[in-house]
């Protein structure tokens, strides 16, 4: 994917794409650190449809809905040869009780045989989690392990 | 009543004015800059109230003004960005020059003012204003649109320009001979020249020196820097604005944002006592004889402003409605043109014929720019529908 990077002097940086229909989509980072998603329009491809200001939480959760399933399709993929492996993508909720604790406190493995893989936060993965990664809301688990177990890991999540 | 009593209550009063008249700016959506000239205009001489007491203190203000605008005019851009914008604008920013500063010329010598008031008046139609111009793009939604770089290259272009006319134009005013100008010109140019190599390979020791962890600390430091540096520069003839600008460019990375962030609310103030002091310092009588200039001078430089950016979008390959768009976005001048103009009033090198008509320009350019960019895709859409119905017709025909 050609991303093309253009600074916007005074400002901040503008990253778009074309994509396939050519659209340009991408993202206009100001200075201070705001974030607007910006999408062109079909009749005038130099001027934006939306220009959306996104806060950070809101950039990373639209992050996380884009790039979580690519993860979890690509790992299915992976596991595809090996029958009763599953990967599915579990959330920490505002509610959990493992919001603010570690992935060791949840003895994930030890109780369900689950393994995750990979956290998906703000748009960003962060592969083979140590025990002592810290959950905060929002985060996206993907894990990998055999049916029954994952049904089992999403109800820890859910009710500790 | 004693003293400064009075004086407390008529600074409380113009502020409080003025605020009024920013939020009245703010619900029509235009810049409250024509605003505060206005509000300049009913005081002071020949205006409704006379401002007495607090002259000193707006005196000072309105030059912390000057030198505020153009720190946080520095620091807006970093050296690396300033040398890009040369090296990709230089040609849209030739034309730019050409272009706007001509009519401003034009009328200084029809009227007599001799190649000084040229001089002046050429700056005050040449420089649009960032200010304006920033804040339209990004209400108007269109920081992400293609020929907004190309809008913002050619600001920087400007700015780069500035810096090289504010120490001519002090060198002019001050009443030096051509070689005297010379002299100052090769001053300039050999100054901003370290400025920018010091900014671009030691810009990070210059931060060092000012930046601070506690907010009272810097502000108090950069504040200082800012006014010592201006104060020097101002010394040594080389004007307080261009001391100031330098240093806001010397200043680089998460320091110059700190320091914009700080700096912008007290920079909004001074700048609006420095708005104040010269609308009180013009004539509103003598504004109406040059009316007609102004209006001409606007429409010429409203029509130049638009072939800048439409040549220079075209030229990065931007298609018909947004080369109109970049046009229209460039149109507002504002804060700099009355920078320029208050420098030339304050050396007292020009009459007071310049100053009124400044003011009239600036007030009908700073209205005219923000509703140009607004209207402009709306128009352009008609005109192209009104040619494309023509071609139809005529190809039947």
């Amino acid at each position: 994917m050609n991303v093309e990077v253009t600074p916007l002097p005074g400002i901040g940086v503008r990253k778009d794409f074309a994509t396939r229909n050519g659209r340009r989509i991408g993202v206009v980072t100001q200075r201070d650190g705001h974030i607007e998603l910006i999408v062109s329009k079909t009749d005038d491809p130099d001027a934006c449809l939306a220009s959306l200001p996104l806060t950070a939480e809101e950039a990373g959760a639209l992050a996380n809905l884009l790039g979580a399933p690519q993860l979890v399709a690509q790992l299915t993929e992976e596991h595809r040869d090996l029958p009763g492996i599953n990967t599915k993508q579990l959330p920490i909720k505002a509610v959990s009780p493992f919001d603010g604790r570690t992935l060791g406190d949840t003895a994930m493995r030890t109780r369900t045989g689950v393994s995750v893989v990979a956290v998906m936060r703000a748009g960003q993965v962060h592969p083979s989690p140590t025990p002592d990664f810290t959950f905060t809301a929002g985060d996206l688990l993907v894990a990998v392990g055999t049916s029954e177990g994952l049904e089992a890991a999403a109800k820890i999540l859910k009710f500790g | 009543m004693d003293h400064t009593a009075l004086s407390l209550i008529e600074l409380g009063a113009v502020f409080f004015g003025l605020g009024a008249l920013g939020r009245l700016a703010g619900k029509i959506g235009m810049s409250p800059i024509p605003l505060y000239l206005l509000g300049g205009l009913c005081f002071g001489q020949g205006g409704l109230i006379p401002l007495g007491d607090i002259g000193d203190f707006t005196h000072l203000a309105s030059e912390m003004g000057v030198v505020l605008l153009l720190l946080l005019l520095g620091l807006e851009y970093s050296a690396a960005e300033l040398f890009t914008g040369l090296r990709r604008s230089w040609m849209a920013g030739l034309l730019d020059i050409v272009l706007n500063a001509a009519p401003g010329a034009i009328v200084a010598l029809i009227l007599g003012w001799g190649p000084i008031g040229a001089i002046v008046l050429a700056g005050v139609t040449y420089i649009s204003s960032s200010g304006i111009i920033a804040k339209v793009l990004g209400d108007l939604g269109r920081l992400g649109n293609r020929e907004t770089p190309v809008v913002l290259s050619i600001l920087v272009f400007e700015d780069l320009v500035m810096a090289l006319y504010l120490p001519i134009l002090t060198a002019v005013l001050g009443g030096v001979s051509l070689l005297g100008g010379m002299k100052a010109v090769g001053i300039s140019l050999l100054v901003i020249t370290v400025v920018l190599v010091i900014a671009l390979k030691f810009g990070r020791y210059v931060s060092a020196a000012v930046d601070s962890p506690d907010r009272e600390v810097f502000l108090l430091k950069v504040l200082g820097a800012a006014l010592l540096v201006a104060g020097l520069a101002s010394a040594m003839q080389v004007s307080a604005a261009v001391g100031a600008f330098l240093l806001g460019i010397a200043i680089s990375g998460s320091t110059a944002e700190n320091a914009t962030h700080m700096l912008e609310p007290l920079r909004d103030l001074f700048a609006a006592v420095f708005f104040v002091v010269f609308g009180l310092n013009t004539n509103p009588a003598a504004i109406p004889p040059v009316l007609g200039w102004a209006v001409v001078l606007a429409v010429v430089t409203t029509l130049t402003k638009v072939g800048t950016g439409w040549w220079a979008a075209r030229r990065q390959g931007v298609g018909k409605l947004g080369r109109a768009r970049a046009g229209a976005a460039l149109v507002a001048r504002g804060e700099f043109s009355i920078v320029i103009a208050g420098l030339a009033v304050t050396a007292g090198a020009v009459t007071g014929d310049l100053a009124a008509l400044a003011t009239a320009y600036v007030l009908l350019m700073a209205i005219l720019g923000p509703i140009a960019a607004r209207v402009v895709e709306p128009v352009a859409k008609a005109v192209g529908r009104k040619a494309a119905a023509r071609a139809a017709t005529s190809g039947s025909a």
